[in-house]
Formats: C-alpha cells, structure tokens, sequence
C-alpha cells in the first residue's frame, strides 16, 4: 500500500513538474501572469508530492516494510531506530529521493519568499528549478525507482551498509551535503533566469542570489568538515583528509562557489567580472550534479557508490545538456556584460579578489584533473591507474598557502587604489603576526616548508583579520563612546556581510593551523600487548587493561580497554573496538578519539587473540585536531552572519516597484573601507 | 597591443604553465594497478617504482611475526607470485586466498615492500560466504559480561 502510494505520489510530480515547466515557459513568453502563478503553484505541489513520498519511505522503514525494495534492500529488523531512520539516505534511491525532497523544500522557499517580485528573473528561475527536479522525477520512477514491489515479501533485511551505521555523524553528514549540494541549484536557477529574462545587464540578481549561495555554501563548509570528522572518527587509519574522489566531489563546488562569493563583490562595488561570475555560478552547479554523479553511479569504488546501473548515463546525458545549454546561454549573453568599471590600481581590494579567484580556479582545475584521470585513463586506454596524494598535494600546496596569505591582503587594503603609505600602514604591521607563528611552528619541530609558511601565514591573515574588528570597534568606541561589546555588535549589524567574511576567515584559520600541526607532527606506534603492557608513544603512555566481547543485537563488538597513565594514575580509558556485522566477512574497524585543546589520542584496535591473551592496538598522537572541527564551526557561525541582508528588504507590491536600473552604481556603505 | 589583447595572451601564458605543471605532476605522480605478472614483466624497470599490486595471497605462505609485527606472504595471479614484506598487522580477517591490492614498491632484491594492504571485496557488501566464518574469530570473546 505505502508503496503504491508513493509511487504514485512520484509520478503524479514528474507529471506535475513537466506541466509546470511548459506552463511557466509559455506563461512568460505570452505574458500570461496567471499561467506563471500555475508554474508557482507546481512548485509547491511538487514538494508536498515528494514530501508525501519521503515520509512514506520513512514510514516503510520503521514499519519494516519488506515489500518495499528499498527497505528490503537496506532495512534489517535488528538495527536500532536511529540508524533505520537515517538509512532513508544510505543508499542510493533513497539519496535521490531525499535530493529529490531537499530540491522541493528550496524551490518552494525561493518562489514563496520572491513570488511578488516584478520582472521575469523568478518565473525563469521557477521554470529553471522545476527543469532541475523534471530530472530527478524522471530518476525516482526509473532507474532509482525506491520503491519497486519485491515479491515474495522477505522475512528480513541484511540492514544498512555497516560502514554507515556505525557512527553517529552518519546523521548529519548526509543531510548537511545535500542542503549543501541542492541548494547550489538556487543560485544556479537566478543565473538562468537573470540570463532569460535579460536582468543579467542589472547587478541586482547578484544581490537576491547572493544570500541563497551563502545558505548552501554554510551548509556545504560544514558538511565538508563533518565528512572529515567521519572519517577520522570511523575509517580508522587517523587521518581526515586522502584526496579521495568522493571527498573532492564535495570540495570542488565548494571552491568555486568560495569563488564566486569574493568576485561578487568586485560585480557589485565595481562593475566588473560579470561574464566570470555567471561562469562560477553555472560551474558551481555543474561540479554538484558532477558530484553526484561521481559518488553515486558506482564510477568509483568506494563506500559512497552502492549499485552499478543505468543511472550512470542519466547523469552524463544530464551533465552534457546542462554545459550545452548554459554554454550556449552565456556565450550569447557575453556582449550585454562588458565590464563598466575598470582595475584602478594594483594595490587595490580588486587585485587581491582576482588572484583570489584565480588561485580557487587553478586549485579546482586540478582537483578535477586529478579526480577524472584515472577515470578518462580507464575509459580512453583501459589502463588501471590511481592519481596519488602526492599529486595533490605537491599541486594545491603552493595555492593553499597564497590563499591563505592573501586572506590576510586583502581585507587591509581598500577599493579603488591604495596609497604606498596606506600599504605601508596596513600591510607591515601582520607580518608580527607572521613571525610569532613562524618561530612558533620552528621551535616545536616543524621543518616542511609548507608547514612553516602555513604558520606564518595564518599568523599574518589572523593579525590583518582581527586588526579590521579592532579598527572599527575603536573607531566607534571614540567616536559614540559606545562600550566594547556594544561597539562589536553595531559593528557586525551595520556590515554583517563583510565582518561575517572575516569570522569566516578566521575559522578557515584555525582549520588550517589544525591542518598543518596535525601533518606535522602526527606520530604514531603499534604494539602487541598483553593484558597489563603499556605503550608509549610521544610521551603518552597507555595500557591494556582487558580485551572483551559482547554480543549486541545487530552485531557483536570486541574492544580493548585501554587506561592511559599519567605519573602512575589513570587519567583517561577508551575502548578501541571491531564489530562484526552478520552482513560483512570483515569487521567494522571502530577507533577511540581521547581529544583534549592540544590534541588528540588515537586509539584502534588492529587485531586481537581468541582467548584475549594479547591485542594489538596502534596509537596515534596528533596536535590540534579538534582545532579542525572548531574551525568549522566558526566558518559555519561566519556565513550565518553573513546570510542577513543589512536591512529587512521590504516587498513592495509589484505594481509599483520601478523597473530596475540598468546600471546599479556602487553606493559606499557605512563601515566600508 | 590594446588591454584587452593583453589580457588574452597574459591568460593564455598563465592556462599553459598551470596545464604544463599538472601534466608534469600528473606523469609522476601516476600509480599504475598491476598483477604480479604484469609487474614482472616490466624487468628492472618495475624497481622502486610507486605501484599497487592485486592478486591472491598464496595458501601457505603468509608467515606473522607479533613480537617483531612483520608480516611477509606472497601475492600470486597463477602465472606469477610476487613476495610482500610488511611492517605493521595484518587486518583481522587476512586470510590465505583472499583477494589483496598492495601498495608499495619492488626492491631489487625482488622482494616487494608494502606501505598499505588493502583487502579486496566489492562495493556490494555481502553476507559470509560458505566456509567464511568469522564468528570463529571472536565468540570466545562473547561473555556477555563488561563495559
């Protein structure tokens, strides 16, 4: 029942969608308003549809609904609520659907709050989006199809992937990348519709986009570090990071949407990058349906490709319609977006955002690169390669540090052209910053390159960043006699996008001195131990206490408790365990972080005897590792005070709104440089 | 030259060197999969060279050191077998037989130094196998008992 239900819910929106689409095209085209509203309409019946079908699928899970071949697939009677709930996204129907249902919740949210505003940028946009779920429609009643009759009914489900159920982060993880993911559909959308519509000439589409590119890429930083934090928490092997391609997946738009969110600035304060821009936000996209693709086509094989399938040629044929046609569209637009600034100076805000842009594209280029070669290599020449860390990491180093250095550049130097002694005031002062880092980092131990240079750097964009909070603070402390705290408050309101970019920067800060202290002073042992034996490993000691077993419902878990000793007491325990799933021949590897402000002590139980005579347990001591997490947080908490427009935009009725200039000149705003 | 043509050529210098240096990164940077007999086949030129070997751990060969933690067996593709030496344990359930992809390189002393030790299976988990038992690994452990 619940599966025909949902079925039909599906195809009712892939029927409803494609009308949607048709009607709000030929609405705008004969100015038809009211066949626009019908478009609108679409859209929120879509998402009720998709909605209806989410839940159902929920509901089937909870129940243990066999019939259903999703949950046959994934569903097991002996896994815990928790893990059934979020199973809706373990696999790959249910990601699509769940895709599917996130792409609903934003077009419903962009067409209700824009629904009254003049002009044809949200009709095109809406006819964009529903052209966007159109797709997934067509794969949730095909390829991916949840929700096949299975016949006869199993008794029981092998249950999710048990990588996927063994850790909690698994929760969120998923669900931050698809907000993350989905909502670069959004911007995407404005920028067909402002290229449809011929609102591209006006800057004033940069300025609506802007806050829902923000939401996704908030939402996209901290999927990215929650992605990491999995990893490190569950794989086992102590690192976050292996350039692997499902992680590059979600890291490449993130680069270029990094981007677009500094070039927009250089469209609205000086008129220029217009034809750039409306490149970033396509490429954007382009790189999550790529994503997409990548993770879960099966192309790569790796714990996020489930199935091997069809699916895989609905992507690339979606993919190539989505280049042709943007393609086409901004090669036709590019005479209307002629600059109408020009670069001043070179020592300007300007320059540090094109170098800025120019280093995230290099870094995304060969982060693409190395992602598809083995994959162009396979297809082209049926050789069996794999691009190495090495590659990446000898390639994207040198941009990381620049990137890093110039976070600090450019928020000291102002718009338009700086004078030698404003360099000279704002640009000396940092380099303190840079050389207490970099003594810093010398005197623990550090001796790569890059890993001083990181230091330093993060020392000098620290410096310039805070320096900006503390000019403005002091300026409104002398000039209203405002306290301290009230001074930061009406500082951060009266710019809230410029100094939530600057927590950003700072998160990004701490996220690369975790980083570089992490790599570089990551040591590391194993030892066979006997009940009683201690370990030592950079000054930490630890002991196994016992090696024990025990039989849990859905699976059975050995672990070894082990007391870290410090001057003869036990200060800590953790219990490193393996657990054996009935559905794996191999254990689940299940490590124990113990993380303190300076670092983490890594526990994971390699291999243990029968009898629990002796185990061996590899530690491994890394500095700031949490630093990484915090950081993301403070990234996170950055884009959230940068998401609120200035002022609360009040809606006129559309009637009267006047048509929007051609050209918007930059108004400087209070608290600007 | 007008700016804008000086834009054009200072872009098309700066895509060239930025393609030139991955290219270069990319060639050396490559690891080829190779099975013991492709390995073998490239004679001295597969020496010291970063590569990933796949193959079968030969039945009765696999020899583990706790004390010392070395583990040495050889990798074969029935034509062709290949000795791995690695410091470090072996997964828990590294058995004779089983499908590996090793990464490392091939001394010339023909004896191939691991760095990593994959255990092969497909991305479609699946349930034991007949005659796989990995209870067998733990249910003395089971107790019912501690934390």
């Amino acid at each position: 029942m619940t599966g025909l239900l949902a079925h039909d819910a599906l195809m009712v929106s892939l029927v409803l969608v494609l009308v949607g689409a048709i009607m709000g095209t030929l609405g705008i085209r004969g100015r038809r308003a009211d066949w626009v509203q019908i478009a609108f309409g679409t859209v929120y019946g879509n998402f009720v549809l998709v909605t209806v079908a989410t839940l159902a699928m929920i509901y089937a899970l909870v129940t243990h609904d066999f019939s259903i071949s999703y949950v046959a697939q994934v569903g097991s009677r002996e896994t815990p609520l928790f893990y059934t709930v979020i199973s809706l996204w373990g696999a790959l129907e249910g990601s699509i659907l769940f895709w599917a249902w996130v792409l609903g919740a934003y077009s419903t949210a962009v067409v209700f709050i824009n629904r009254k505003r003049a002009g044809n940028l949200v009709p095109w946009a809406s006819v964009t989006l529903l052209v966007v779920a159109l797709f997934f429609a067509i794969l949730l009643v095909g390829p991916a199809n949840p929700f096949h009759a299975v016949f006869p009914v199993p008794g029981d489900g092998p249950g999710p992937n048990p990588l996927l159920q063994n850790h909690i982060l698994m929760a969120v993880h998923p669900p931050l990348l698809y907000l993350g993911y989905v909502g670069m559909a959004v911007p995407f959308a404005f920028a067909m519709g402002a290229m449809l519509s011929g609102e591209v000439v006006s800057d004033d589409w940069i300025k609506i986009t802007r806050p829902y590119l923000l939401v996704s890429w908030g939402f996209l930083s901290a999927a990215i570090i929650a992605g990491m934090w999995w990893s490190y928490e569950v794989l086992g092997w102590g690192g976050y990071w292996a350039w692997d391609p499902v992680e590059n997946a979600s890291f490449m738009p993130w680069l270029v949407a990094t981007a677009f969110l500094h070039s927009a600035m250089v469209q609205e304060r000086r008129g220029m990058l217009r034809l750039w821009n409306l490149n970033l936000m396509v490429g954007t996209f382009v790189l999550t349906i790529l994503g997409t693709f990548l993770t879960r086509s099966g192309i790569l094989s790796s714990v996020h490709s489930f199935t091997q399938g069809p699916i895989g040629y609905y992507f690339l044929v979606f993919i190539a319609v989505v280049l042709v046609v943007t393609l086409v569209m901004v090669a036709g637009n590019s005479d209307r977006l002629r600059s109408t600034g020009h670069l001043e100076s070179a020592a300007s805000r300007e320059t540090v955002f094109l170098l800025n842009n120019l280093f995230l594209t290099a870094f995304m280029f060969t982060v693409l690169i190395g992602t598809l070669f083995p994959l162009v290599a396979e297809a082209l020449r049926g050789l069996k390669v794999t691009v190495g860390e090495p590659f990446f990491n000898k390639m994207t180093l040198p941009l990381i540090v620049s990137l890093i250095f110039l976070m600090g550049v450019g928020p000291a130097l102002p718009w338009g052209a700086a004078s030698k002694a404003d360099m000279k005031a704002k640009l000396l002062p940092p380099f303190a910053g840079a050389v207490v880092m970099a003594v810093i980092a010398l005197v623990t131990g550090a001796r790569n390159p890059y890993a001083v240079l990181t230091f330093a750097f993060v020392g000098y964009a620290a410096f310039a960043n805070f320096r900006e909070y503390w000019i403005g603070m002091s300026a409104r402390h002398a000039a209203h006699d405002e306290g301290w705290a009230t001074a930061l408050v009406r500082l951060v309101q009266g710019n809230r996008r410029r100094y939530g970019g600057y927590v950003a920067h700072i998160g990004i800060l701490f996220v690369a001195l975790g980083i570089a202290a992490s790599q570089s002073f990551r040591t590391e042992r194993e030892a066979t131990l006997k009940p009683g034996e201690s370990l030592t490993v950079a000054g930490h000691t630890a002991r196994l206490k016992e090696v024990w077993g025990r039989q849990e419902p859905q699976r059975a878990v050995i672990g070894a408790t082990m007391e870290v000793v410090e001057n003869g007491k036990v200060v800590a325990t953790a219990d490193p365990r393996m657990n054996f799933y009935p559905t794996q021949s191999t254990p689940v590897p299940t490590p124990q972080v113990i993380s303190s402000i300076g670092g983490d002590l890594y526990f994971n139980l390699m291999a243990f005897d029968q009898n629990g005579a002796h185990a061996t347990v590899k530690l491994i001591v890394q500095p700031l590792v949490p630093w990484i997490w915090f950081g993301g947080g403070i990234v996170v908490l950055g884009a959230i005070i940068g998401v609120f427009p200035k002022r609360r935009r009040r809606t006129a009725p559309a009637a009267v709104r006047v048509p929007v200039p051609a050209v918007v000149l930059p108004i400087p705003r209070e608290g600007e440089a | 030259m007008s700016k804008r043509n000086w834009a054009i050529v200072v872009g098309a210098i700066l895509v060239v060197t930025f393609g030139w240096l991955l290219y270069g990164g990319l060639n050396k940077n490559v690891v080829f999969f190779l099975t013991p007999k492709e390995l073998l086949a490239k004679g001295t030129a597969g020496y010291d060279v970063p590569v990933q070997l796949g193959g079968q751990v030969k039945p009765g060969t696999v020899q583990w050191n706790e004390k010392t933690m070395h583990l040495q067996f050889e990798v074969t593709d029935d034509s062709a077998t290949v000795v791995v030496h690695e410091t470090g344990a072996p997964p828990q359930m590294f058995q004779p037989g089983m499908g590996v992809v090793v990464g490392g390189k091939l001394g010339r002393d023909n004896v191939f130094q691991a760095t990593n030790l994959m255990v092969k299976h497909s991305n479609e988990y699946h349930p034991p196998k007949p005659g796989e038992k990995p209870e067998e690994m733990y249910k003395t452990l089971i107790k019912g008992s501690t934390p």
